[in-house]
């Protein structure tokens, strides 16, 4: 009896198509095409009904998934912002320490270290109106009167969700830079020195454009990360008071494993992911154009 | 154009002194190359008066303005890094036009200088690339060129040619000269090559350990060296020197060769001294320059050979020490050839064998 002999590149790569096909492919396809129907968890036959685009069409046009939509990239371009420009002062502040820099920098990755859970919940005690720290402060010090509704008024609950990202990941964007900073050559610093720069002027010229990549890399990343952003949210609010501080992300939870719609969760699901894609591809694109600035493209 | 005045200058690293009291005038238009071995202090020195550094003692007056205290900015200076130190982001026409553009000078004015700078130095056709796009030798003249935008009182050169393949190395030397003679700054230029240091400068400034060690035009350091230090140091090859004794008027070496001592100096008996001799003094009968009147003669055995083409080095052997000579209109020589040499005993140089100290007074 003859087997028929598979190629040997074949046989080689098979495990690893194996285990792309199990682990990413199969699910991949699984959820795009359930997006297609009505599959609803506690109704598995529901999974052969095919509703053609109905659930993008519902999706596109339901304005709470829409508000969510402009909720998510609020809070990314307010966090992203704000941590870029807190991690680049961190950056040069620390760059300049000459004693005791390894510490300082360790220190830096710290808030790192914690879980975005443990995280939320360290920012929902902080802003808690009655047993919370901020508002404890402020009362003692006589600046309000009365206890300030942190999680409770929708413009409040997303900047304490926003001071509780910006505390988790400034560090990203302070590390990031601060390799730049220790790769930044010298001498055009000193050339720009001698070329008549105020210390201004020298970073804003030489230093600046020289950070970029730096700064786009760590938003590219950040975007990802912040775009995907639940753990913090849902601990801390859960989306709510009424949905006012609803996020993609946990309006997709809560409608595939809540209200148990899976396919309309992955319709909405494959919607954010496009604004992830449509991130990431605009801050490559800046990161390619600052590195051609700089003469290192390609 | 300014004059520079260095007066007591002094740059300290906690307890260490790099460089130790420097005094040291330079004059309007003139072209001083400050040289010496790596760690000299001649690049600290530079950097002082750059304001790069901070001045630890002393005093640096540019003009007559005393400017310890004023950051680089304040100096009107310009400065050529051994590194280029071009903006890597900004083309060519940015770089050139920079230092204007932050002094903000009106855009006609900028371009007008730029396009003058990059006339003289032909980089007309290069002025939209970035600095990553160009040759070594295109980034020099791009540097020079920065410096020459901002018609500084002073232009400051640190090893501006040390990263330069040598025929480049020769070509920017010219260029360099020339631009001197058209622009007529005042220049400090840095370097470790002793020949960029005869050919470019006004005055040379030689220096060692953080000290100056002589300061004078090229051809006094080359003629008169005040110590085995310039006299090694300046000249290539570097000059011979044969360790020997003071007797009877002449020089007698480790091995009993006596060579009687230069014409116009008298030293004492028993004097320890070093006889210095320049390959140019020291050549074999039948290929040397015509004789002159007070000539000594000895027999070396050649141990090597270094054609040149119109002169040939020989490495040869005098009382265990290596001599080089140098032969006119070379013939072939084999190694271990024993040759009569004629020395010219109105060029050499006696120096102290202990302090190295010409005994030249």
């Amino acid at each position: 009896m003859t087997r028929a002999k598979l190629p040997p590149w074949l046989v080689l790569l098979l495990p690893a198509i194996v285990i792309i096909l199990a682990v990413v492919m199969v699910p991949l396809l699984l959820s795009l095409y359930s997006s297609f129907t009505p599959y609803h968890l506690t109704r598995p036959e529901t999974l052969w009904k095919w509703i053609g685009t109905f659930n993008y069409v519902k999706a596109a046009t339901d304005p709470n998934f829409w508000r969510a939509f402009g909720r998510t990239v609020l809070l990314l371009t307010i966090a992203l912002n704000l941590e870029m420009l807190l991690g680049l002062g961190l950056a040069l502040m620390v760059s300049k320490v000459t004693q005791g820099q390894r510490l300082l920098r360790t220190a830096m990755m710290f808030p790192m270290m914690f879980s975005p859970i443990l995280v939320g919940f360290q920012f929902k005690f902080i802003f808690n109106d009655n047993v919370g720290l901020v508002n404890n402060a402020l009362q003692s010090l006589g600046l309000t009167e009365r206890a300030i509704p942190w999680l409770v008024d929708g413009n409040l609950a997303l900047f304490a969700i926003i001071m509780a990202e910006v505390w988790t990941s400034t560090s990203v964007f302070a590390i990031l830079i601060l390799a730049g900073l220790f790769a930044l050559p010298q001498d055009p610093l000193e050339a720009a020195k001698v070329d008549g720069c105020t210390p201004w002027q020298s970073f804003r010229y030489v230093t600046l454009p020289f950070l970029m990549p730096f700064i786009y890399i760590a938003m590219a990343i950040r975007s990802l990360d912040v775009a995907r952003a639940y753990d913090i949210v849902q601990v801390m609010t859960n989306g709510g008071p009424a949905r006012r501080t609803e996020l993609l992300w946990t309006l997709i939870g809560r409608t595939g494993y809540v209200d148990a719609r899976m396919g309309y969760a992955n319709a909405m699901g494959y919607i954010a992911i496009l604004l992830s894609i449509a991130f990431t591809v605009y801050f490559f694109r800046k990161l390619q154009s600052a590195r051609r600035e700089l003469g290192m493209a390609d | 154009m300014a004059q520079v005045h260095l007066k007591d200058v002094v740059k300290r690293y906690g307890a260490l002194d790099v460089v130790h009291s420097i005094n040291l005038s330079i004059s309007e238009g003139e072209f001083v190359v400050l040289v010496g071995p790596s760690g000299c202090g001649k690049s600290t020195t530079l950097r002082m008066v750059a304001g790069l550094e901070a001045i630890s003692d002393g005093e640096v007056r540019i003009g007559d303005r005393v400017v310890n205290d004023l950051p680089p900015r304040e100096r009107n200076l310009a400065m050529v890094f051994q590194n280029y130190a071009l903006y890597p982001h900004m083309t060519v026409r940015e770089n050139l036009g920079f230092s204007l553009k932050i002094a903000k000078r009106s855009q006609r004015e900028i371009d007008a200088a730029v396009n003058e700078a990059a006339e003289i130095l032909a980089l007309t056709p290069l002025m939209d690339r970035k600095p990553g796009a160009l040759s070594g030798g295109q980034r020099q003249r791009v540097a020079m060129g920065r410096a020459i935008v901002r018609q500084p009182d002073v232009f400051l050169f640190d090893e501006p040619l040390s990263n330069l393949d040598a025929k480049l190395r020769t070509q920017m030397r010219v260029e360099i000269k020339k631009l001197h003679q058209k622009v007529g700054s005042t220049v400090i230029y840095v370097t470790h090559d002793q020949i960029e240091a005869m050919t470019l400068a006004d005055r040379i400034v030689i220096m060692r350990d953080g000290h100056i060690v002589q300061v004078g035009t090229p051809l006094e350091v080359f003629e008169r060296p005040l110590n085995t230090f310039v006299a090694t140091f300046i000249g290539s090859p570097p000059m011979n020197l044969l360790s020997g004794v003071i007797q009877d008027g002449a020089v007698v070496l480790a091995d009993g060769t006596t060579i009687p001592t230069p014409p116009d100096l008298r030293v004492a008996e028993g004097r320890k001294v070093s006889l210095g001799i320049r390959a140019d003094n020291i050549m074999p009968e039948g290929h040397s320059l015509p004789p002159s009147a007070h000539m000594a003669q000895v027999e070396m055995p050649v141990l090597l050979t270094e054609p040149l083409g119109t002169e040939t080095l020989l490495f040869t052997q005098l009382a265990g020490t290596e001599v080089q000579a140098k032969m006119l209109n070379p013939r072939p020589v084999r190694p271990g050839e024993v040759l009569r040499f004629g020395i010219a005993l109105d060029k050499c140089h006696l120096f102290d064998a202990e302090t190295g100290a010409s005994l030249r007074s």
